[in-house]
């Protein structure tokens, strides 16, 4: 049982150390700023230039956790607050539901509604756009977050004591100032964890941005633009990377980049988390 | 701050709460109607009853069974190889191990990194995992990938319910001379079942949506897989391959499969709440 145990902490090791060594082949003739900061994605011609991919994840991320965060958070808000018991007590549920739905469902979804919306209010803002976007995948993925980001909220808010809400609704404070001066003052630690949590979720996402964004292996310059995610490169790219050499080295560099950045939020969010304890004792 | 303008802050915030989770609730509504409304027409008994026939992605007859048996046997056989990996880690972590100990505290944190480490790196990693043992793209590689996946969402769901466990519980067991093995087993197991339950389906319901791990190890076929070493097919894979056709008629089965999926994890999703009620026979209060 106990060299079973050891299994979690030793596989993380052997994916940093199984994708390393495969994308070792990649640095062997390219420096590793060449690869990540190179804008020039040519296979055949040896050219691995990752910049395109790693700005249109952080595009469609970064616009996604715009939509997600303030929304879910607000929702999180009014259910554990505002909402009748009731209310609260089937939405609980139904919300976990939905963290199930598979994303190649969302993936259809965003087919069939987000990309025609997208690109019929392209031309209002002085775009054209084929639909296929980092809007559309930012929208996706936003509303694949919206169940991650508020059921751990609702956890974080459920913890604030209410004798806390109490002390602050007898000094006169309304209900909102209640909110924001004591329940979000004192989850904060908690709400930073879960926008990580979210965000790391919204990062990884393969199947339903893939289908959505377009897959052009471009800089993004707006919103309506096509973008080419990493994790959508790798999924993409698995039949042909064999047969070109140093392709599967850099597909698999690109999964080694998604794994530290994972890696390095975890670290992040667990040490806000601590540091929010040791106040807390 | 004059009172008024208290007020009006305390309206705004109202409406903009009342706004987004108008925004929350309606599009997931219109994810699953947009899924029903879309699929359930399209869905007749042989997409469910009959592998794909020659010309299948081109609009002839056929339907996805291949893909459905494929993913159950998949998802069923990551959920048992990561139940019996899990399990044991849960257990050793409460009852042989404090919980400030330095390893339990590193292997806690070792399975947060995995829940958030995407699933096509899992794919990654599951085809040099592979590649290295010499296999194929087959159904056992694809168990093996997207049982990696699962782990650490089973373990972590378990590690939840087993902490939760009053000491007392434990303290009675050693005082009737069980060893912490036994104590383990027949009395933490028991007094835990549902939510270990709960774990193992909320665990087959990724997995068995999952598609980005199964993309590089589990492959794709029309047959339904008779062996370990065969590759298999899968649900998701099934809908995004359909989907990508130009055909609109072999588009529409791709939205009656999507339909299927989700009925299918919704169904588990549900299992998982009720079994979570009710098997509590054994369960001491």
């Amino acid at each position: 049982m106990f060299l079973l145990t050891a299994v979690p902490g030793a596989l993380v090791f052997l994916i940093l150390f199984g994708l390393v060594e495969k994308s070792r082949g990649v640095f062997a003739v390219k420096s590793i700023a060449g690869v990540l900061f190179g804008t020039a994605w040519h296979p055949l011609r040896g050219e691995f230039g990752l910049l395109p991919f790693l700005l249109g994840t952080l595009w469609v991320t970064l616009a996604a956790m715009l939509i997600a965060g303030p929304v879910s958070l607000l929702t999180a808000v009014y259910l554990s607050e505002y909402a009748p018991r009731k209310v609260r007590e089937t939405a609980k549920p139904v919300v976990d539901l939905l963290a199930g739905i598979p994303s190649v469902v969302y993936g259809v979804w965003g087919v069939l509604m987000v990309v025609p919306l997208v690109r019929a209010a392209a031309p209002f803002f002085g775009a054209t756009s084929s639909g296929y976007s980092v809007l559309a995948g930012a929208i996706v993925l936003a509303i694949m977050v919206f169940p991650t980001i508020i059921h751990v909220a609702l956890e974080v808010f459920a913890a604030v004591p209410q004798a806390l809400r109490d002390a602050s609704l007898a000094l006169g404070a309304t209900k909102w100032e209640t909110v924001k001066h004591v329940v979000l003052r004192k989850g904060r630690p908690g709400i930073i964890a879960a926008v990580v949590l979210g965000l790391s979720r919204a990062f990884g996402e393969t199947m339903a941005v893939l289908m959505v964004v377009g897959n052009v292996a471009r800089i993004p310059r707006s919103l309506f633009d096509s973008a080419y995610p990493l994790p959508a490169l790798i999924a993409n790219n698995y039949g042909e990377m064999m047969s070109i050499p140093l392709y599967d080295s850099a597909l698999m560099l690109a999964a080694l980049v998604l794994f530290a950045i994972v890696f390095v939020f975890n670290i992040g969010a667990r040490a806000v988390l601590v540091r929010a304890e040791r106040k807390a004792e | 701050m004059g009172f008024r303008r208290r007020k009006t802050e305390e309206a705004v915030f109202r409406v903009l709460m009342g706004g987004a989770t108008a925004v929350v609730a309606g599009s997931l509504l219109l994810i699953l109607g947009t899924v029903v409304v879309k699929g359930l027409p399209a869905l007749d008994l042989a997409m469910i009853t009959q592998t794909p026939k020659g010309g299948y992605y081109l609009g002839k007859e056929g339907g996805i069974l291949n893909a459905i048996v494929g993913s159950l046997a998949l998802a069923g056989g990551a959920t048992l190889l990561a139940l019996v990996l899990s399990l044991p880690v849960v257990l050793y972590l409460n009852i042989f191990r404090r919980r400030d100990s330095r390893f339990a505290v590193l292997t806690r944190f070792a399975l947060d990194v995995l829940w958030g480490v995407p699933s096509i790196v899992y794919g990654a990693f599951g085809f040099i995992l592979m590649v290295f043992l010499g296999l194929r793209a087959s159904l056992l590689a694809g168990i093996i990938a997207v049982s990696l996946l699962e782990l650490p969402i089973m373990a972590r769901a378990m590690d939840e319910v087993v902490r939760l466990v009053p000491g007392a519980l434990k303290d009675a067991s050693y005082s009737l001379g069980a060893t912490k093995l036994e104590t383990a087993f027949k009395v933490i197991v028991r007094q835990t079942l549902p939510g270990i339950v709960t774990a193992v389906l909320i665990a087959f319901g990724r997995g068995i949506g999952d598609a980005a791990s199964v993309i590089f190890t589990a492959g794709f076929t029309d047959r339904v897989p008779t062996s370990l070493l065969e590759p298999a097919a899968t649900l998701p894979l099934a809908i995004f391959y359909q989907l990508g056709t130009p055909v609109p008629e072999v588009q529409r089965r791709a939205y009656a499969s999507a339909a299927v999926l989700t009925l299918l994890v919704l169904a588990i999703s549900l299992a998982a709440r009720f079994l979570g009620r009710k098997l509590t026979k054994n369960t001491i209060r």
